[in-house]
């Protein structure tokens, strides 16, 4: 029976002038969605990441090295608090700071957790919760790059239960004084302050820990098999003395920091996608070339079946990010529905990363190509920022009205 | 001193071209559009010059291009540039490089540039004829390919390096003048987020065919070549693999680099 032409040149050749792109991907033509600044703010960061971060990323992550040199160059794209528009920040809509995580991730999730950690939950509450002169000495310097911050939320003896924290501020005199430990904390032992959470006699407060106050310590977390791009960090409070000034005056309650997990995770949403889309290049590109039982892999049913399958979650996943980024600009986001977009799209990225990982076969198993290493990665992000059960949780007590954590 | 970009629009070097199947010109939906990269270059030794030297008194950018050129001209705003002109008319469409200098040099030749820059060629139609066009109907000095250039104290003469074959060329001239960029002469920052905003503040003119007097005269007389059709490459002959032993296959790649390729 004669074979059909089905060469990839001859099916290319054919694609109608419908503008949807399967190399990109962008089956749905989402970027014609976007408007013209998103998609200037895309293609600006993708460029970074293709000549910048690509090259060396590979390497940072055998070596367990953060590329801290990236930081003054991500501060002159500036990538930092890119929503705000005071402070020297961009002011972008929240769909160009998605895109921004989206291209940053492509890169590598230890990256985008950088960025994430420094505006998400760093520049965010001093911000929204800061008084004035905090704001006027830490978010220039932020958005400059030349401080840098992390966010103490989890505890040693958890992280889904922040409520239960057991670090404490008690008020002496007209300071705090702060005693516990935080741990898995991104950025560390390179933070020149930290967003710490602790409870006081009137609940959870928020407190700025400089670098160099006496009692503060911090060491990094090593043998990690995830994340290994991103500095991870245990800080000790030994009766820290931390002025009244630092405490940010607005945020009261746990609702504080969990608005900060709103921010971060909402940026993960999109992360995921980023993820996703770089390893089904890969196993795309490698799919055409390799040649197998006497013709090229793509030629297979399996593999074309695993190949559209990670379109159509790549493709999804888009559409979710860019309606959530929607929602958010015009200011009726519910954080569910950021619980929602994170579980969905770090999930995607992790299975697209685990069958790309497959499809590349022995190959698949090296640094040199990404997929192992974003799939590696995803299972940080997939735990950090609330974990999968955790947002199921959330969405679950938004159907049914019953708390079930 | 004032100082005056051409860019041109391109589709990013990363796409695949495909013909449009009336073979006049490439699918360009859903291809991604760019900034020449020579064309950043030129913009890039702009925005340096004004930043070591105090007296750059203005940056303009100018493109010939569609509707959707304008993209390129904000993001050429936000490296630098402090004002755009938008070249953009159905009848501009068709023009091939002569003509296209001939409008540009009638848009601009009184207003007194006193640098213009180009990159040295164009990724999509590789013929880098504009700058040397522009600099021939404005009457004035060309420089082609430099890969260095300053500006004297005084900001009256220029020197720049062209390579050539197996040496430096070093050449000096005085301005106005148009120089074309090779690539390397200096590293293009990105545009950063903050300036890709404030560019759409910027002031964008539009120039259309009834606002050049007397340009389809201008382009008339100079004649000029037209793109009859586009064809993809022809496909590359597939690969010859040799077999055999190793002292076989030698004997095979010399008899074939000799016969075949002819090369030995
Ligand atoms: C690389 C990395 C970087 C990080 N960076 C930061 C940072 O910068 N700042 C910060 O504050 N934290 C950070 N974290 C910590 C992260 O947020 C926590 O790890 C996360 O919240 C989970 O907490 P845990 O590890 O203590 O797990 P646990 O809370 O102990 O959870 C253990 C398991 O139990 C499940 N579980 C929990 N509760 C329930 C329930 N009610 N029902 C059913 N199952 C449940 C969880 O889903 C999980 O599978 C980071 C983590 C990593 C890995």
């Amino acid at each position: 029976m004669p074979k059909l032409d089905s060469s990839p040149e001859r099916a290319s050749q054919q694609a109608p002038g419908l503008g949807h792109d399967l190399a990109s991907p962008d089956f749905y033509a989402v970027r014609a969605l976007l408007t013209e600044e998103e998609r200037q703010v895309q293609e600006t960061v993708g460029r970074f990441v293709d000549e910048r971060v690509l090259p060396i990323i590979a390497e940072c992550f055998e070596r367990e090295r953060f590329p801290r040199e990236l930081v003054p160059e991500m501060a002159r794209l500036g990538l930092f608090g890119a929503t705000f528009s005071d402070y020297g920040c961009a002011g972008l809509s929240n769909v160009a700071y998605g895109l921004i995580m989206q291209e940053l991730e492509r890169g590598d999730s230890g990256v985008r957790s950088f960025a994430s950690v420094q505006s998400g939950l760093c520049m965010f509450p001093i911000h929204r919760y800061g008084s004035d002169e905090q704001k006027r000495r830490w978010l220039p310097a932020m958005a400059r790059g030349e401080k840098i911050g992390c966010f103490g939320l989890t505890e040693p003896d958890g992280g889904s239960d922040p409520g239960a924290m057991k670090t404490t501020a008690r008020k002496t005199g007209g300071d705090w004084v702060l005693s516990g430990a935080k741990m898995w904390i991104t950025n560390g032992t390179i933070a020149d302050i930290a967003i710490v959470w602790a409870m006081t006699d009137a609940g959870v407060r928020g407190f700025l820990v400089e670098r160099g106050m006496p009692g503060y310590t911090t060491r990094d977390i090593h043998h990690k098999f995830s994340l290994r791009a991103s500095i991870t960090s245990e800080l000790f409070f030994d009766n820290v003395r931390v002025p009244e000034a630092n405490r940010l005056p607005l945020a009261e309650g746990l609702g504080a920091p969990l608005s900060c997990l709103t921010q971060a995770r909402y940026g993960i949403a999109w992360g995921g996608v980023g993820a996703a889309i770089a390893c089904y290049r890969e196993a795309l590109a490698f799919a055409r070339q390799r040649v197998l039982f006497g013709e090229p892999l793509i030629h297979k049913q399996a593999i074309q079946v695993r190949l559209a399958d990670m379109l159509r979650r790549i493709t999804t996943g888009q559409l979710l990010a860019l309606q959530l980024g929607r929602l958010k600009d015009a200011g009726t986001m519910h954080h569910a529905q950021v619980s929602l977009a994170k579980w969905n799209n770090v999930r995607l990225g992790l299975d697209v990363a685990r069958d790309a990982r497959d499809l590349l076969g022995a190959g698949g198993i090296s640094v040199e190509c990404c997929p192992i290493r974003h799939m590696l990665n995803l299972e940080s992000v997939i735990t950090y920022e609330g974990t999968e059960t955790i947002h199921q949780l959330i969405v679950g007590r938004e159907i049914t009205g019953v708390s079930a954590f | 001193m004032k100082i005056l970009v051409v860019i041109k629009q391109v589709p990013d070097s990363t796409t695949t071209i495909r013909v449009r199947p009336d073979a006049e010109d490439i699918e360009r939906a859903g291809v991604k559009m760019v900034v020449n990269p020579f064309d950043e270059f030129a913009i890039e030794l702009a925005v340096q010059l004004r930043e070591k030297r105090q007296d750059v008194a203005s940056i303009t950018a100018l493109t010939v291009g569609p509707a959707a050129a304008a993209e390129a001209l904000r993001t050429v705003l936000a490296i630098g540039a402090d004002d755009g002109i938008h070249l953009q008319d159905p009848a501009f469409d068709r023009l091939d490089e002569l003509q296209t200098a001939a409008l540009v040099a009638a848009t601009v030749k009184d207003a007194g540039y006193d640098l213009i820059l180009r990159g040295k060629q164009e990724i999509d139609l590789d013929s880098g004829q504009l700058g040397p066009a522009l600099a021939e109907l404005l009457d004035l000095p060309h420089v082609g390919a430099a890969t260095r250039f300053e500006l004297s104290a005084d900001g009256k003469r220029f020197a720049a390096n062209r390579r050539i074959e197996g040496a430096d060329e070093v050449v000096e001239g005085s301005l106005p003048a148009v120089v074309t960029i090779e690539k390397g002469l200096v590293e293009c920052r990105y545009p950063s987020l903050p300036n890709l905003m404030k560019a759409k503040k910027k002031p964008v003119r539009t120039v259309t065919a009834a606002d050049v007097p007397g340009v389809s005269d201008i382009v008339g007389a100079l004649g000029g070549t037209q793109v009859h059709r586009l064809e993809p490459p022809p496909q590359r002959p597939p690969g010859k693999v040799l077999k055999g032993e190793p002292a076989e296959m030698a004997a095979q790649l010399v008899r074939l680099l000799r016969e075949e390729a002819k090369v030995v």
